[in-house]
């Protein structure tokens, strides 16, 4: 039986959903690099980014973080082992059969696409089975998704405001709910390494 | 307030149904859902049982209900190297068979779409060449549409747009300020036809050259997609075209070999079969 530093793990989950503002690119790209290729849920990035820019930042993303990254159309079917980003302008949900609904809706916490409306969709669709990570940022939003994930049994998990360029996201989500984790980005990613055992 | 369940959601949109003929029993659940909740909160009804009793109880009630349930965000322009590809390639296409052009809005909402293709055909030249329809379930929204007063707030946004489109002319000789709010000319509409027009249950009236539905069956289920896009391909003339927004895809839908992919970057379609 191998020693597990993360005991909350389990091998339930069916995806993960990150968010991120201010601060994160380099959280993130982190992250992606360090997951090996073979990890077995998808991913799904929700991160603010300019609404009028449509190109160059999934490229980027994918280029720094070593992974193919995709902006998923309306309706696309998630797969395992996939890495999703929202696309700029766009709220991405996910629906119940496991599909990605995009929606043009006002701004929520001055953002599109929201953290919240992504990780409640989520939450409201993986229950349990949803890992939910919220990097640094410096806004509220995300931080009623992540209770919405620890409201129907997810794992919460937010990067240590300490070491966040910005703390106002990861702080707002500790202050309104449970967080199971507080770790750096490289804790975050031996999590998912350790995660990535378990399948 | 309470969850609001997949029955409850079921209940409602037969409840509409049987009462007003409206069909959002296919609409995509994750956001209608969450469109309900805002009349919820909006309204503070506690429940979709109150939501119900409401909408069964008051006719005008539930034209607020539809306005505040279907999705009125947009933006003139909005993605203006689409408008850039609709000048330099599609519309010149459409003129070189026959000089009249003939396009329908389909979900026009609060009709920036509509301003932003009326000033383009005007620095094209050929707008009295264009007859226009556009069409929306909404009659409020669609009345908005026909006033065409904007926020001055949006119209920084629409100009940047437009310099984005790189317009040919000023932005600003197309709406005037008065007490805070952006007036737009309106000659520019006045021989666009705003209709009501359901694109779930509506009869298809006419055939067009150009048919935009942008960012409007992002909130159908693939099955709605389906059969909406079966309407759609009927309102285009053969080898006209059809635009969706920049991340929806035809390719789940049953006549999608119907259409060839002109531009995938803006989604661009031309009919070409029957």
């Amino acid at each position: 039986m191998q020693l597990m530093e993360f005991k909350k793990l389990h091998n339930r989950y069916k995806a993960v959903v990150i968010g991120g503002s201010a601060g994160s690119f380099q959280g993130i790209t982190k992250i992606l690099s360090g997951i090996s290729e073979d990890f077995p849920l998808p991913i799904l990035l929700c991160l603010h980014r300019l609404k009028h820019v449509r190109n160059g930042f999934m490229e980027a993303l994918s280029i720094k973080s070593l992974k193919p990254v995709a902006e998923p159309y309306d309706k696309e079917s998630i797969k395992r082992g996939k890495v999703y980003l929202a696309p700029a302008n766009y709220h991405l949900s996910i629906e119940l059969g496991r599909t990605v609904c995009l929606s043009t809706e006002a701004m929520v916490n001055n953002s599109r696409p929201s953290i919240d409306i992504t990780l409640e969709s989520a939450a409201y669709v993986y229950k349990e089975k949803l890992v939910g990570i919220l990097l640094s940022g410096a806004n509220k939003d995300g931080a009623l998704g992540m209770k919405a994930v620890k409201d129907r049994g997810g794992l919460t998990i937010v990067q240590d405001p300490a070491e966040c360029m910005i703390d106002t996201m990861p702080q707002a989500a500790l202050n309104v709910t449970e967080i199971d984790y507080t770790l750096s980005v490289d804790r975050i990613v031996r999590l998912l390494s350790e995660l990535n055992k378990l399948y | 307030m309470q969850e609001i369940q997949i029955i409850d959601i079921r209940k409602l949109t037969e409840t509409i149904r049987d009462l007003y003929g409206f069909d959002f029993t296919n609409y995509a659940m994750s956001s209608f859902k969450r469109r309900v909740h805002r009349v919820l909160e909006l309204y503070r009804l506690g429940s979709v049982d109150q939501l119900i009793r409401k909408i069964s109880e008051n006719q005008e009630f539930f034209q607020e209900f539809i306005s505040e349930i279907t999705v009125n965000v947009t933006e003139m322009f909005r993605d203006p190297s689409f408008w850039r590809e609709l000048r330099e390639n599609v519309i010149p296409n459409i003129l070189l068979n026959h000089n009249k052009i003939s396009i329908w809005h389909a979900g026009c909402s609060s009709g920036e779409e509509v301003y932003s293709m009326s000033i383009l055909l005007q620095e094209m030249g050929i707008l009295d060449n264009a007859r226009i329809v556009a069409t929306d379930i909404d009659d409020v929204i669609l009345k908005n549409a026909e006033a065409a007063v904007y926020s001055v707030k949006n119209m920084e946004l629409n100009e940047k747009n437009y310099i984005r489109f790189r317009g040919t002319g000023n932005f600003h000789d197309y709406y005037e300020v008065k007490n805070g709010k952006a007036y737009m000319d309106k000659s520019l509409v006045k021989d666009v036809s705003f209709r009501n027009h359901d694109l779930v249950n509506g009869v298809v009236f006419s055939k067009f050259d150009l048919v935009l539905c942008r960012n409007v069956m992002i909130y159908f289920n693939q099955t709605l997609q389906n059969q909406v896009l079966i309407s759609l391909h009927e309102g285009i003339f053969k080898y006209g075209y059809l635009a969706i927004g920049s991340k929806e895809s035809l390719i789940w839908c049953d006549i999608a070999n119907k259409f060839l992919v002109v531009n995938n970057e803006e989604k661009i379609h031309k009919k070409i079969k029957e």
